[in-house]
């Protein structure tokens, strides 16, 4: 069959128990075409790659609705090694190298060039040698196709992260049968040069005929390199479009989406907060794994919410961590113009700032320990609180019963008393009892990182309300992190968006979505030409 | 039976508490000496709990079972032989050794806590070596120390230290004989039995202090300890100090109890012993109570003390005490290997 797309999906449908997490996406991808697929964190992009690569959880949790077409033969994909055998490569975004092993080997690995031995003869293929020269030269051929000047001999620890991404790219070329290779944010750890060095490698790549599938939050990047461009939102397939046909702030837009009504928001106005700012931070670097922070400025006002927001990985979730002295931190961190020591998570507590980290059950918790002991401890570490009075003073199990008693049904924790392990509550009651730990240490600004992560709606609300509510009634000011923006537009007054560890600027919740989208991609000071806010 | 309470007690126990009820069952059938039997099981209760105990706070600290106790017990062995040497007697002799103990048992707890925080994850293994390793060099210790108690030291020649060291006449069952009575034919070791207990409200208070609470908050999630501004590496150094102290003060309990000092390669299995009791008390590797320890404690003594002597009744085989080799062992792999979190508080 000729003339026939070198990948179709057709009508693809995904759910995971009930939640129906891509709805019905049809797309093609031509030979040696590029296609972009962009959305936000929890579009419905990693999960199409699972399902072309027949991921072991798309099938574990019931398969997928709809067909896929490679050349126009319908491919049933069951599992990665049959993906690979069709010719569909994938380059990750977080690199699957063996470190201790060359360039070659790598490249090379369970594809190995063998020649016999004496003892492949009697033991037969297991006991073959490696032919290193002709592994060698084809690892040379792949690298040279990229422009990857290196030795292929090596070793890949210790290669600067842009020559480690071309490896990946070289191993996937290595494959004779390639057709397809997708590209999972391959420029996420990149410098720029080396992004326009990656995307000069895909133009050779299309050159050879090869298809991409392209993943990428940079938008300039995917303006530059793609034929056609597919934009997803929860699920669905809002647009697929051309560059010729549109621009960066009209792909921001469709990313983002009008997910909330401006009836749903309740943050105020800014005529109604003071500039009297509770915290300064000046030049705030946080070594967070995942979450780098590079300097940032941000100031926070007395009695707001500010949201704090951007896509993952751009180190929005390192602020909090730094200020509360949960990761290395470097910079300057006023609270009530007073400096804050940083990597001190005591010196934090201690001026009365507390925090929810997005961390639940890694730090968040002590997971076999009662209701009761988790919403105390800290306070009894911090602040000598629960404790008997008197010279030896030892825990005072009654006040925590009474407190713990109280909190339970202030935040509607369901458990079957103070007593229960946190281990055994439902993510959202688990999160309720991390809420009422720092509430308990009485602090005036709290930090709240992903309050509703993995949890089911109902709880999801009822969190929310009582952010305000302690906000509007006791005075807090919160600053709260999150990855979904609606929740943020939902209760912040201000919402500060984080881009490469870096605070691209303060929007607020009734700005545009092309804002937003335009804002979080770091592409919004190019069209406004203003400095941040 | 109630569910809830099998739970509560767990199958490891519900086993072991049978098969020691059908021991004593039948060595009332075959009409051993029951008096005798039941005041060794309390009295070795009693020997053996101080040193259970010293678990408690490493378990609670994250540091897992202490298995370098070994070196808190050869500071309690040191603190013991000084009485003699010194010619001290009675409760004067007694206070004496405990009271040199227990600051070496913390400096030795401190070194020892300092091993521990380099090697966070292998805490069992290292601590076995450890042990072994200190029992070895505290040997060449023994012999070249200028000891010159001629009760201590070898008749002949007159250097080095014996390899038991006879307390008759020094503080031999000073705890126990204090306050004890007769009832029934069972000698009630009263004093030893009110130290144990003694040491239990002591720890009891402790481990519910700042302090303590800190230092089962750095056992139970580091990082949450950390980001309450603890310091996770001070708290288990602390818990090595605490549990290395008490393991040199429960040695002196635990000699004077059985009559002698013993030195040499006497300490290499002790730990091991006493991470059995509270594993089999129900502990786990992460969590333990006094509760637990004191059950243990119970359990695997009364074993001990009952097994042989039926054993010897009831065949010509060992079979008895084999069984309870394989029971008690049983236990403790089952325990190290069990990913169980333990009940709610209540």
């Amino acid at each position: 069959m000729t003339g026939a797309a070198r990948l179709e999906m057709k009508n693809i449908s995904k759910q995971y128990y009930g939640n129906r997490v891509l709805k019905g996406l049809s797309f093609s991808v031509n030979k040696g075409e590029v296609l972009s697929l962009v959305g936000e964190n929890g579009a419905g992009k990693s999960t199409l790659m699972n399902i072309l690569f027949g991921m072991p959880v798309i099938h574990s949790t019931g398969g997928f609705d709809g067909e896929i077409f490679l050349d126009g033969e319908k491919a049933n994909i069951k599992s990665p090694e049959e993906a690979m055998k069709l010719g569909i490569g994938m380059v990750h975004q977080e690199f699957m190298l063996l470190p201790g092993f060359t360039i070659t080997e790598n490249i090379k690995l369970n594809r190995e060039i063998t020649k016999d031995s004496l003892l492949s003869k009697i033991f037969g293929k297991p006991m073959k040698w490696l032919d290193l020269p002709a592994m060698k030269a084809d690892a040379r051929q792949s690298m040279d196709t990229i422009g990857l000047g290196i030795d292929e001999m090596l070793p890949v620890r210790g290669l600067p992260v842009g020559h480690m991404q071309f490896v990946e790219i070289a191993r996937e070329l290595d494959k004779k049968n390639i057709r397809l290779l997708v590209l999972d944010e391959p420029t996420a750890v990149l410098t720029e040069s080396d992004a326009d060095k990656l995307l000069e490698a895909m133009k050779i790549l299309t050159g050879k005929g090869i298809s991409i599938l392209f993943i990428s939050h940079r938008l300039d990047e995917v303006m530059a390199a793609s034929d056609k461009i597919v934009v997803l939102r929860d699920g669905e397939q809002i647009a697929e479009t051309r560059p010729s046909e549109t621009t960066i702030d009209r792909i921001a837009e469709l990313m983002v989406g009008r997910k909330i009504e401006s009836g749903e928001m309740v943050g105020r106005p800014p005529s109604e907060l003071k500039d009297d700012y509770i915290l300064e931070i000046r030049d705030l670097s946080v070594a967070m794994p995942g979450e780098r922070v590079k300097g940032v400025n941000l100031d926070v006002k007395r009695g707001e919410i500010l949201g704090i927001g951007g896509l993952a990985g751009q180190g929005k979730i390192g602020i909090a961590n730094g200020i509360m002295g949960l990761f290395p931190s470097d910079g300057d961190v006023k609270k009530n113009g007073k400096t804050i020591k940083l990597n001190a998570a005591r010196a934090s507590l201690d001026n009365a700032m507390a925090f929810v980290s997005e961390d639940r059950r890694g730090t968040g918790l002590l997971l076999d320990d009662s209701i009761e002991f988790n919403i105390v401890a800290t306070a009894i570490q911090v602040q000598g609180k629960f404790l008997t009075p008197g010279k030896v003073r030892i825990l005072d199990s009654q006040a925590m019963t009474g407190l713990a008693t109280n909190m339970i049904q202030e935040l509607d924790i369901r458990c079957t008393g103070p007593g229960q392990l946190t281990r055994r509550l439902s993510g959202g009651n688990q999160q309720k009892v991390c809420i009422a730990r720092a509430i308990i240490l009485e602090p005036n600004l709290l930090f709240v990182s992903e309050p509703t992560r993995g949890i089911d709606i109902g709880a999801k609300k009822l969190i929310l309300d009582h952010l305000v509510k302690l906000n509007r009634d006791n005075g807090l000011t919160i600053v709260m992190t999150s990855s979904e923006l609606a929740e943020l537009r939902s209760i912040c007054d201000r919402i500060a968006i984080v881009y490469q560890g870096k605070l691209e600027g303060i929007l607020l919740p009734t700005d545009s979505d092309r804002d937003f989208g335009l804002m979080m991609a770091g592409e919004y000071h190019k069209f406004h030409g203003k400095e941040a806010v | 039976m109630d569910n809830d309470f099998l739970n509560k007690l767990g199958i490891p126990r519900l086993i072991i508490s049978l098969f020691l009820a059908f021991l004593v069952a039948a060595a009332f059938s075959f009409g051993l000496p029951m008096g005798q039997i039941f005041s060794a099981m309390l009295t070795r209760f009693g020997m053996n709990a101080l040193l259970v105990l010293a678990m408690i706070p490493t378990i609670q600290a994250g540091a897992g079972p202490n298995f370098g106790l070994p070196f808190g017990i050869i500071c309690g062995l040191i603190g013991a032989t000084l009485a003699i040497e010194l010619d001290l007697r009675g409760f004067t002799a007694f206070f004496f050794a405990i009271g040199v103990s227990i600051p070496l048992g913390a400096i030795a707890g401190w070194l020892y806590g300092l091993l521990l925080n380099r090697v966070k994850g292998q805490e069992m293994t290292v601590g076995t070596y450890m042990g072994f390793s200190i029992v070895s060099v505290m040997c060449i210790f023994w012999l070249m120390a200028p000891y010159k108690s001629p009760e201590m030291v070898w008749p002949y020649g007159g250097d080095g230290l014996r390899v038991t060291v006879v307390l008759d006449g020094r503080m031999e069952q000073l705890l126990d004989r204090f306050l004890s009575f007769t009832v029934n034919g069972v000698t009630i070791p009263t004093g030893l039995l009110l130290a144990t207990a003694l040491c239990c409200v002591l720890l009891w208070i402790f481990m519910r202090t700042r302090t303590g609470l800190a230092m089962s908050v750095v056992g139970s999630n580091p990082r949450f300890a950390e980001a309450s501004g603890l310091n996770v590496n001070k708290y288990r150094l602390l818990a090595s100090v605490v549990s290395c102290a008490m393991g040199a003060a429960g040695i002196v309990i635990y000699s004077q109890s059985y009559g002698f000092i013993q030195l040499y390669q006497a300490p290499l299995y002790m730990a091991l012993y006493s991470v059995s009791a509270i594993l089999i008390g129900g502990a786990s590797l992460q969590r333990a109570t006094i509760t637990q320890a004191l059950i243990g404690t119970f359990l695997f003594n009364a074993l001990l003390v009952i097994a042989l002597p039926v054993a010897n009744v009831a065949m010509d085989s060992d079979i008895s005490e084999i069984m309870r080799v394989i029971i008690s062992n049983g236990i403790i792999l089952y325990a190290l290997t069990r990913k169980e979190v333990g009940g709610d508080a209540r």
